[in-house]
């Protein structure tokens, strides 16, 4: 049985916090003066993955299309997911692509990583919050795609998956479901890895040692690949390969921040009565 | 404990019954890590389980940590380097200040403190102690298991009667030949195997003890020594209101250890509020010549210590569970000699040798028989239990006996003897056999020491501008990462005569203060006044000692929680 192979796709995004993100005049996001970050989502995809190379042993690899730029956001995310290996698909070609041809040019990359035997992806990213890549990248590869998992179960000798994914996005009502694999699975954020035995928890602690002197030198595990690497024809990918148009971006008008407030002496005992009788209707019960 | 549903799938250890391992050490103390590595080492998959975030975030000590010359073991032959990474500073100068009505008389204890000795250092318990479970993890991860922080083990296994393994908070249960509980002073193991408890006050101590911030600089300069020397200090006398006990101080690479230890009957009879008796020492005028101008405190932090002339127990052992140092009451506190780590470090060892005999023979049921041979054989046992004390000393604890003794030595024929006999009584201090037989009564901690201050003291000449911080902003100085929703002590009785003295005992809980963990409360019901106590484990710095004095349902918080010494 050949050892198990994972990639995780992740994704550089604008960081949206408070204090972080630039907005300028009209409303549009001011890419220079916002630093990136890993995709928020994504943290869902490592914590699945890690729990899978914890379980199952194997290599991990993680893997985001971006600028340069993005090299931080792939070095917290291999530091996270205690990851092998890490591939920037990088190219000016690949510039302003839709999710279309994101999913081409990821599919490649990962046929090119050797088809990995499972790939974890958050279930949308902060910026574009379409959701589509990961579907879509799993359907150029050809495999099957679970999503909203909550819990996952691998054979690998049998080379299946068990997965728990919610329905409808609830946590009540959960369904399990089964396939072979190669496989390509979207973490919910309800994804609660689990590590209840200690063999798991101290082959994780050797993971993170291992993880840790790698990180010394990350350069030697960093690869990068541009269209060449991964023969596509520019008008397949970027601009050019993407059929999504979009027509205009209207800022979304920011609520009204005005409450209603009356300010209460808590040691004046009317006014505090005047309170439990306003809250009385909201607290339900008797 | 959680309210979480679980939706993960079963791990494979869950489904068939639990994982095993040859041994398990519950605790990564000195005594826990003794064990591990003497296992390890010999080639016993051992799996040590720490519930701290790290190694010696749960663990405190006054502390001085002692290598004896007649110990099976010491701490540096089964950990090298350990002096040099991890330990403070050696302890070269040994000293007991008698105060009394303004005086000072100071006894050299330089005999006692040598006396087996081979060396003797001061210890901060964050630091030694995650230093040594690095070790220990390399250790026994080479020997195919490893150690882990943040587990809670939180019972036994049973099976058919019999102690199979261990049950734990965050993980399924596990199988195991030997279950080492090293697990300190409130080993829940050794109270669910029903070894220990915590039914009498008279067996207990509680320290409190503030950590210092001074440079290393000014720490050799006010104590008059280089970088590889250090002071410790014992007081004795007037400073407590008569509350048996005393205090002391310690020299550390750049703060001072500075602490009071009193016996918790005492504690609780008198009311009294161990941080304000801290206090009372920490603002003491002879200790101003030591503290800086301005006074920075680290970390304020207590401890319940065993008195093992009653609480070691003579075969600490029940089937595979071992109980070593703290957990089986192996803290020897004899009047200024004051040792625990060294013999958890001794016990550690040599349970694991028991082991590993008995193995040997294919018979590792006998390991925990063995290991009493052993305590008992090695002269361990007769250190943490003289049986001079239970001769003289136990006489000498009967109250008409004690109030007579008092009386005498506080009488004007008595203070005559006293004067007479200032150098007589120095050497009692100094003589490990007559310590052995001493009595734990206020002559021994107050009325000798304040008429020797008294008889024959100097008067203090040092001022003390110190003002150390109150209750609430020592609690709030402190990381705690809080279990909301766990509380993981549980007031079984809230009436004031059962629970009421942990109002004053606990050290973060005092009369009139809302923002400890014990209050105290009137309820008033049909017409009628009940005093009742009320808890709120969120302050706790899970010393034990409310276990002891009040009516409660005592475990450790989940692996991580609590709080989070950084000195310790």
């Amino acid at each position: 049985m050949a050892p198990m192979h994972t990639a995780v796709l992740t994704k550089g995004v604008p960081d949206f916090r408070e204090g972080k993100v630039a907005f300028d005049e009209e409303g549009h996001l001011e890419r220079g003066n916002t630093p990136t970050v890993m995709n928020p989502n994504d943290e869902h995809a490592l914590r699945a993955a890690l729990q899978t190379r914890v379980r199952h042993g194997g290599r991990v690899s993680v893997m985001s299309m971006g600028p340069p730029g993005y090299e931080d956001v792939l070095r917290e995310a291999m530091a996270s997911v205690y990851a092998d290996d890490c591939v920037l698909v990088s190219d000016k070609q690949f510039a302003a692509a839709d999710t279309w041809a994101t999913a081409i040019t990821l599919a490649t990359a990962l046929e090119r990583l050797g088809d990995p035997d499972l790939v974890f992806a958050g279930f949308k990213t902060a910026d574009g919050e379409t959701g589509h890549t990961g579907p879509q990248t799993c359907w150029c590869l050809d495999v099957p795609v679970v999503t909203h998992v909550v819990a996952l179960d691998i054979d690998p000798e049998d080379r299946t998956l068990r997965a728990k994914r919610l329905v409808e996005g609830d946590v009540e009502e959960i369904e399990t479901v089964e396939t072979s694999l190669p496989a390509f699975v979207v973490a919910d954020p309800e994804f609660e890895p689990s590590y209840r035995t200690a063999r798991h928890r101290l082959e994780r602690k050797r993971l993170r040692a291992e993880a840790r002197e790698r990180a010394e030198d990350i350069d030697d595990h960093l690869t990068y690949w541009d269209h060449e690497d991964l023969n596509l024809d520019p008008d397949y990918v970027g601009l050019d390969g993407s059929p999504t148009i979009v027509s205009g971006v209207d800022p979304i008008p920011r609520a009204p921040a005005e409450r209603e407030a009356t300010e209460v002496d808590p040691t004046d005992p009317e006014a505090m009565g005047s309170v439990v009788e306003e809250l009385t209707p909201y607290a339900g019960g008797d | 404990m959680s309210s979480e549903p679980d939706v993960g799938f079963d791990s494979a250890a869950a489904v068939d019954g639990g994982e095993a391992f040859e041994a398990v050490v519950v605790g990564a103390g000195p005594g826990g890590a003794a064990a591990a590595a003497v296992l390890a080492d010999n080639g016993v998959e051992t799996l040590v389980l720490e519930r701290g975030v790290e190694a010696g975030s749960k663990n405190v000590s006054g502390g001085l940590l002692y290598a004896e010359e007649s110990a099976p073991f010491a701490l540096d032959d089964l950990f090298p380097g350990v002096r040099e990474a991890a330990t403070e500073r050696p302890v070269t100068r040994n000293y007991m200040d008698c105060l009394g009505d303004g005086n000072v008389h100071t006894i050299d204890l330089s005999g006692v403190h040598e006396h087996d000795t081979a060396w003797c250092d001061s210890v901060l318990r964050r630091r030694l102690d995650s230093w040594l479970a690095e070790r220990v993890h390399e250790r026994t991860a080479a020997a195919g298991a490893g150690l882990l922080t943040g587990v809670h083990v939180d019972g036994l296994l049973w099976e058919d009667g019999e102690i199979v393994g261990v049950t734990c908070d965050e993980l399924d249960p596990i199988r195991a030949d030997l279950v080492v509980a090293a697990d300190g002073v409130n080993s829940e193991l050794a109270r669910e195997a029903g070894l220990m408890d915590w039914d009498e006050p008279e067996e207990w101590f509680q320290g409190v003890k503030a950590t210092v911030d001074v440079p290393p600089a000014a720490v050799n300069e006010r104590f008059g020594i280089d970088e590889n020397e250090g002071v410790a200090r014992l007081f004795a006398g007037d400073l407590f209101e008569g509350v048996r006990g005393g205090g002391f101080l310690y020299t550390n690479r750049d703060s001072l250890s500075i602490g009071t230890v009193f016996h918790l009957d005492s504690l609780a009879a008198e009311r009294a509020e161990p941080h304000e008796l801290l206090d009372a020492l920490l603002t003491h005028p002879h200790l101003g010549r030591w503290l800086p101008d301005e006074y920075e405190e680290r970390e304020y932090a207590a401890k319940l210590v065993p008195d093992s002339k009653k609480a070691a127990h003579p075969s600490p052992h029940r089937g595979r569970l071992l109980l070593v140092g703290d957990a089986a009451g192996q803290m020897q506190a004899q009047g200024p000699i004051i040792k625990g780590m060294n013999h958890a470090v001794s016990a550690g060892g040599l349970a694991a040798e028991a082991f590993l005999e008995a193995r040997n023979r294919r018979d590792t049921d006998a390991a925990g028989e063995r290991y009493e041979r052993k305590l008992h054989g090695s002269g361990l046992f007769s250190k943490l239990k003289p049986r001079r004390y239970g001769a003289v000393g136990r006489l000498g604890e009967r109250e008409a006996v004690a109030d007579a003794v008092d009386d005498l030595v506080d009488s004007r024929l008595g203070r005559l003897g006293v004067r007479v006999a200032g150098g007589v009584v120095g050497r009692a201090f100094n003589s490990p056999f007559l310590l052995g037989a001493l009595p734990d009564t206020r002559s021994a901690y107050a009325t000798v020491p304040t008429v020797l201050a008294e008889e024959l003291g100097a008067p203090v000449d040092a001022e003390n501008g110190a003002e150390p911080p109150s209750l609430e902003e020592r609690i709030g100085d402190l990381t705690y990462d809080t279990d909301v929703g766990n509380a993981h002590i549980e007031l079984v009785d809230d009436g004031y005569d059962a629970s009421g003295a942990a109002v004053t005992a606990c050290p973060v809980s005092a009369d009139g203060f809302g923002g400890g963990c014990y209050r105290e409360e009137t309820v008033r019901a049909n017409g009628d006044e009940e005093r009742v106590v009320s808890l709120d484990t969120q302050p706790c710095i899970e010393c034990g000692t409310c276990a002891v004095v009040a009516e409660t349902e005592w475990t450790h918080p989940r692996g991580g929680k609590g709080v989070d010494f950084h000195e310790g």
